[in-house]
């Protein structure tokens, strides 16, 4: 468990926000740039001060004003990826790596070189200097480093800003695998949502130094305050499921969630793996009857259990056999079918539209897929 | 002319290399430590430190000498304290024009090493904190290396300097062949001698090459240093 209550005051900016989140786990904070992310990991490193506050890692304290208690950061064994990697210019790979490692001597040992230079892919990048490296290098040697300091917690500052956009997918397996592998809570800093669908089981929604709601990213999927950050386009329920068949022939996969079964499109996940998919709203349709003769994998019976509108048209959650789906319809839609909560529908999805990734969190499952494929 | 240096330049190019060195030495580690402090502790009297500093850049070098006497001379506060306690006498002596050297560059020296200290990324010792790094460890693992071309150019930029410095030094350690009679007091006196043109222009040149070397170095020595620590 990671416990915040922080509040910090500045002319320019003031922070006051609270969230305790399961660890291990990867703990995601999003929100719009100056939403007081940064600023919210920096006073969990230590590097900054709260004005008061407390925070907390699971029974042990990190700062708490009331107390005069205030551990140095280089004491607390917090792992710190900055956005802009950081590495030390005057040392090679293998001596950034090995700084914090040197450090830790005392410290419980999680993970050792040879392990963490074979988790990241960095052997042919030993020797190098930082100027040497591309920008997806860089935070993998980043990663590395902090890791190697034997971190309790490991903090991300957007790790991936600084990244071309195809260049990610160099970093983003790693982080995957990291949490399947490792049981290293996480603290995720992202303004991307598609990073947090792949990676996150928790979910504070920060905005102007606020706390504006926060919970699984399931339940948090669900609610208006992440649509209005995520933008229309991108709403859409993540379910996290087991699966239950294997189509390799069609590249099919049939998923466990809630009661009920989906089909999917996705290979590489064995029998039995978990895998967390999206359904974006937009992809969703709703019937009244049960339809016939449609290529849609997906027809699922459900119930309304709301219905909001906005400018975008109107926003329908579905109870799917105890998951829940939100469908986008037009306000001309929702007139013609006359929906309103405790109705009874058909929920229709195509397998290829939805997005379904390995998702092996909490470790002791088995990993679906390779992780960095 | 048989020879370009003869006796007398020799023992002056010899007094000037020595008094240089031992200036930079001894100002070195005070130096790389003002320009830390000026560079990066918020201290109420800073500004007083600063100018206080650079006070020697804008003084008359004669007027510093004479205070150096006022202080360390034998019956000085510190040179009469120094001469019962060690049996260290700093007026008119080798060491004396040394220190004199010494105040006169620290400016110099500390500009050079201010530079580096504030080119230096603050957030690479916000990194080596969470990785475990204690004050000093990260000064001695992150923001010394990385000063290192800043506290080289300062050093050779200083030394350069120091092998000419004139005034401060005839105040304080007087004009004594063999002892504090450097190149530029060599010249002076070959000046004030009706035979000494000759020797006074090949003491002229002999100090034009020398400085022009040692920004040559300090130049090259500097590029290669960055290159080494990672900033090409």
């Amino acid at each position: 468990m990671l416990q915040v209550s922080v509040i910090r005051r500045r002319p320019q900016f003031s922070l006051e926000a609270s969230f305790a989140a399961p660890a291990p786990g990867v703990i995601a904070l999003f929100g719009r740039s100056g939403s007081g992310k940064t600023t919210l990991v920096n006073l969990i490193a230590g590097l900054l001060a709260p004005d008061s506050g407390m925070i907390r890692l699971g029974s042990d304290t990190l700062t708490d004003t009331e107390a005069g208690l205030s551990v140095p950061a280089q004491q607390r064994r917090i792992g710190y990826v900055f956005q802009d990697g950081r590495l030390f210019p005057h040392l090679t790979v293998a001596a950034n790596l090995r700084y914090g490692l040197k450090r830790a001597r005392q410290a419980p040992r999680i993970i050792g070189f040879e392990e963490v230079v074979a988790l990241l892919g960095l052997e042919r990048l030993l020797a190098r200097r930082p100027y040497q490296l591309s920008g997806g290098e860089v935070q993998r040697v980043a990663l590395g480093r902090a890791l190697l300091a034997q971190p309790r917690l490991l903090l991300l500052d957007e790790p991936l800003a600084s990244v071309d956009l195809p260049r990610r997918e160099e970093v983003l397996p790693y982080l995957e695998a990291l949490r399947d592998r490792l049981a290293i809570p996480m603290v995720y800093v992202s303004h991307q949502f598609e990073e947090v669908v792949r990676l996150a089981t928790y979910l504070v929604l920060l905005e102007g130094g606020r706390v504006l709601a926060q919970g699984t990213l399931g339940e948090m999927s669900l609610r208006p305050e992440l649509q209005a950050i995520v933008g229309p386009d991108m709403v859409g329920a993540v379910l996290d499921g087991s699966v239950t068949r294997v189509d390799a022939e069609n590249g099919t996969t049939d998923l466990a969630v809630g009661a009920g079964t989906l089909q999917v499109s996705l290979r590489g996940a064995p029998l039995g793996a978990r895998v967390r998919l999206q359904v974006l709203a937009r992809d969703v349709i709703l019937a009244l009857q049960p339809v016939q003769g449609l290529s849609v994998r997906n027809a699922l019976p459900g119930t309304v259990t709301r219905v909001t509108s906005d400018e975008f048209g109107a926003l329908v959650t579905m109870d799917v056999g105890g998951a829940a789906v939100l469908a986008r319809i037009t306000h001309a839609a929702l007139a013609a079918l006359q929906l309103k909560p405790g109705d009874a529908a058909w929920t229709l999805f195509k397998a290829v539209s939805t997005r379904g990734r390995a998702f092996a969190f909490p470790a002791g499952g088995r990993a679906a897929g390779d992780p960095a494929r | 002319m048989n020879g370009l240096l003869g006796p007398p330049e020799l023992e002056a190019l010899r007094l000037s290399l020595a008094v240089a060195t031992r200036s930079v030495l001894f100002s070195l580690p005070l130096a790389v430590l003002a320009a830390w402090v000026l560079a990066r502790v918020r201290l109420p009297g800073r500004w007083l430190l600063d100018a206080l500093v650079h006070l020697p850049l804008v003084l008359p070098p004669v007027a510093v000498g004479y205070v150096l006497l006022l202080l360390f001379g034998a019956r000085g506060a510190l040179g009469g304290w120094l001469h019962a306690h060690f049996g260290i006498q700093l007026a008119f002596t080798t060491a004396g024009a040394a220190l004199a050297t010494a105040v006169i560059t620290f400016p110099l020296m500390v500009r050079a090493i201010r530079l580096s200290v504030e080119n230096i990324d603050r957030g690479l010792e916000d990194a080596a904190r969470t990785l475990g790094a204690g004050a000093l460890d990260r000064f001695l693992s992150v923001t010394l290396p990385l000063m290192l071309p800043g506290v080289l150019a300062g050093a050779v930029l200083a030394f350069a300097a120091g092998l000419g410095e004139f005034g401060a030094v005839i105040t304080f350690a007087a004009n004594i062949p063999g002892v504090t009679r450097t190149l530029p007091l060599a010249l002076y006196t070959a000046m004030q001698s009706p035979s000494g043109d000759a020797l006074a222009l090949r003491l002229a040149l002999l100090s034009f090459a020398l400085g022009l070397l040692g920004v040559l170095a300090a130049e090259l020595l500097v590029r290669r240093v960055r290159h080494l620590i990672g900033r090409p």
